[in-house]
């Protein structure tokens, strides 16, 4: 045994100079890429191999906020060489606590842009492309030439985004249609990794439940009964900005609109015998800021990158890997000790997003949409009697309620051809069914 | 990453989904309120318009009480239902300027689900509940138009004439209030 592990252990190649610090960087990289392991399945490649390929490994980093700026440096530092960011965001000075690599010269500049350099710069070789602006500004094209997405995001938006997309873009003729998706998220000391192996493991929406809705105060304790410096700030912004700046869109990012927000807030707060309102509280209740924790986002993206890194080399199952077919989600909690939880989220059968593929049906473009609702009455494992049917910026025929049903009736009597084009995907709703169908039209 | 390729064509024969030249997908957000505009029941005294039938997430609901203090009245209310649905709640304002103790000047509602209470399970049927049974249960203990909370907390009757002459388009109050009688 000893001898064995002896022989395996002089396969690792030792970097020369080991004085250089660019060199040393790599060694412990090497000791995993190098030996065998009893979770290395056999067909992974090793040594040099398994090096090229991990450099060949193209990473997509959403977000460069706080999870973002961590992410980026293990990635950088796991021997990733190709990575891109996207981030939308600009440096605000309330970020550089733990938002390492900006400095207080960079507020205002692009934060993706910013990331990109900083880690260039402090880790040779690594090539870091950034995107300012929204995921959205993205297509399919643009998500197809990575192999990893790794998001450290903030909102239950985005991830719904970039879910769906990922999710839409599977081609189970295509093995490199599939990007597994590896989210972190925290919220003060608790936070979350996951992995999303699109149309194999949960989705996100899947696990939309699991987001805690944003906790909010009756309206109208805001507008008559405010009890903390918070009620008047929410009552300014949800309130007094209607009233007074009505057709004004509150920019939240504005320092004249926060400005006025907070001197509205603080006047209310005199009126109530209430103490306490500021302007950086005005400014947290107004963007809903959750006080971010630097550890916390250590953690989490430490673990993001370590399923990165387990995905891209195979030197041990990472969550979601299919042949655990077992654990996707890694929950932590910081706040009594120190406790994760590791557990399997089911996939939902009736998910919106991956619960139900496009089943692809031939039609003749000349037949009448009200033929084709027969036809879906007649289908063996469709039988929908009541069809409600729309495609994404259509609605085509609605059953109820009554002025949507007169308004769509006249498409009746339309030629398929007429509403939609071949390749067209619509999705149906029927009372009978809980789940939707969703059905891509190919014109014969 | 290795083992996707194999697992993936073992579940490809299983499935007989399918590929092709990609299109864009009706949302979840739409396909969720497509879900919930089908399990609406309005009844005879609500019905919806859409400005664009095309457009789902963007409706008006206009409730028509024949009990209670606002018989006779007509109400309509803007929902915006945003892509974020149904984490989010509908966004719903009150078209018109009424006399409503929980209802302000400006059309902001006071209906806990549409705020605090909201949830994902919740869905449109259960706000259109909640919106009529304001106007049978003006509610005096959730104001948001302080003044009318308070007629009706201290003069139920007085508050109820206060209700007909703005429903008429009268003045309460020195504010006046826009006719929505039908």
């Amino acid at each position: 045994m000893e001898e064995e592990f002896e022989e395996s252990h002089r396969t690792v190649p030792k970097p020369k100079g080991m004085a250089d610090p660019e060199a040393r960087r790599w060694e412990y990289l090497r000791y995993i890429l190098y030996r065998p392991g009893p979770w290395v399945p056999e067909e992974a490649t090793q040594g040099t191999e398994a090096v090229k390929f991990l450099e060949r490994m193209k990473v997509l980093v959403i977000g460069a906020g706080g999870l973002g700026c961590e992410i980026l440096k293990n990635l950088a530092l796991s021997g990733f060489k190709d990575i891109h960011v996207i981030d939308m965001d600009t440096i605000d000075v309330s970020n550089l606590n733990r938002q390492f690599l900006f400095r207080q010269a960079d507020v205002g500049k692009y934060k993706a842009e910013v990331a990109a350099k900083f880690v260039m710069n402090r880790v040779k070789g690594v090539s870091i492309e950034a995107y300012c602006g929204k995921i959205q500004d993205k297509d399919e094209s643009y998500y197809k030439q990575f192999n990893i997405i790794v998001c450290g995001l903030d909102s239950v938006e985005a991830r719904r985004w970039i879910n769906a997309t990922l999710v839409d873009m599977v081609d189970l003729e295509d093995g490199d249609s599939i990007k597994p998706l590896v989210d972190g998220g925290t919220e003060g000391f608790k936070g979350q990794t996951r992995v999303i192996i699109p149309s194999f493991t949960a989705c996100i929406e899947c696990q939309l439940e699991l987001n805690a809705p944003r906790a909010a105060v009756p309206l109208c304790t805001l507008a008559t009964i405010p009890r903390q410096p918070q009620h008047c700030i929410e009552w300014a912004h949800i309130i007094a900005w209607e009233e007074e700046r009505k057709g004004d869109t509150l920019d939240t990012d504005d320092p004249e609109h926060i400005t006025w927000l907070y001197q509205k807030a603080a006047k209310r707060a005199a009126e109530f015998n209430i103490t306490g309102v500021t302007y950086s509280m005005t400014q947290g209740v107004v963007k809903n800021i959750i006080p971010a924790i630097a550890s916390t986002n250590a953690i989490i993206a430490a673990s993001c990158c370590n399923e990165a890194f387990k995905i891209a080399t195979a030197m041990n199952p990472s969550l979601g890997a299919p042949a655990e077919g077992e654990n996707n989600y890694m929950m932590y909690s910081g706040d009594d000790g120190v406790y994760t939880y590791t557990y399997s989220y089911e996939k939902k059968e009736d998910c919106p997003v991956c619960g139900i593929t496009a089943k692809k049906i031939e039609v003749d473009g000349e037949m009448y949409l009200r033929n084709f609702m027969d036809l879906l009455a007649e289908m063996p494992d469709a039988q929908l009697k009541k069809p409600t049917i729309r495609t994404e910026g259509q609605s085509l025929y609605y059953q109820a309620p009554a002025s949507l049903e007169e308004a769509t009736r006249h498409n009746l009597s339309k030629k398929l051809s007429e509403l939609l084009s071949s390749g067209d995907e619509v999705a149906v709703s029927d009372p009978a069914y809980t789940i939707d169908f969703r059905f891509q039209l190919i014109f014969k | 990453m290795l083992k996707l390729w194999s697992m993936k064509q073992e579940q490809q024969k299983a499935d007989n989904a399918t590929s092709g030249p990609k299109k864009k997908k009706v949302t979840a957000a739409q396909l969720r309120v497509q879900k919930d505009l089908s399990e609406l029941s309005l009844g005879s005294t609500m019905k919806t318009t859409f400005p664009n039938p095309d457009d789902i997430l963007n409706f008006v609901l206009t409730i028509e009480p024949d009990e209670g203090m606002y018989k006779g009245g007509r109400f309509s209310f803007n929902f915006a239902i945003n892509q974020n649905f149904p984490h989010d709640p509908p966004k719903v304002k009150c078209k018109e300027k009424i006399y409503h103790p929980n209802i302000d000047l400006e059309g902001n509602v006071c209906l806990n689900i549409l705020r605090e209470d909201w949830k994902p399970v919740l869905n449109l049927n259960a706000v259109i509940v909640g919106l009529q049974f304001l106007f049978l249960e003006p509610n005096a203990s959730d104001p948001l138009n302080k003044d009318a909370a308070e007629d009706l907390k201290s003069n139920r009757e007085g508050f109820k004439r206060n209700v007909r002459a703005a429903m008429g388009g009268g003045s309460v109050r020195g504010e006046s209030f826009e006719r929505v009688l039908k």
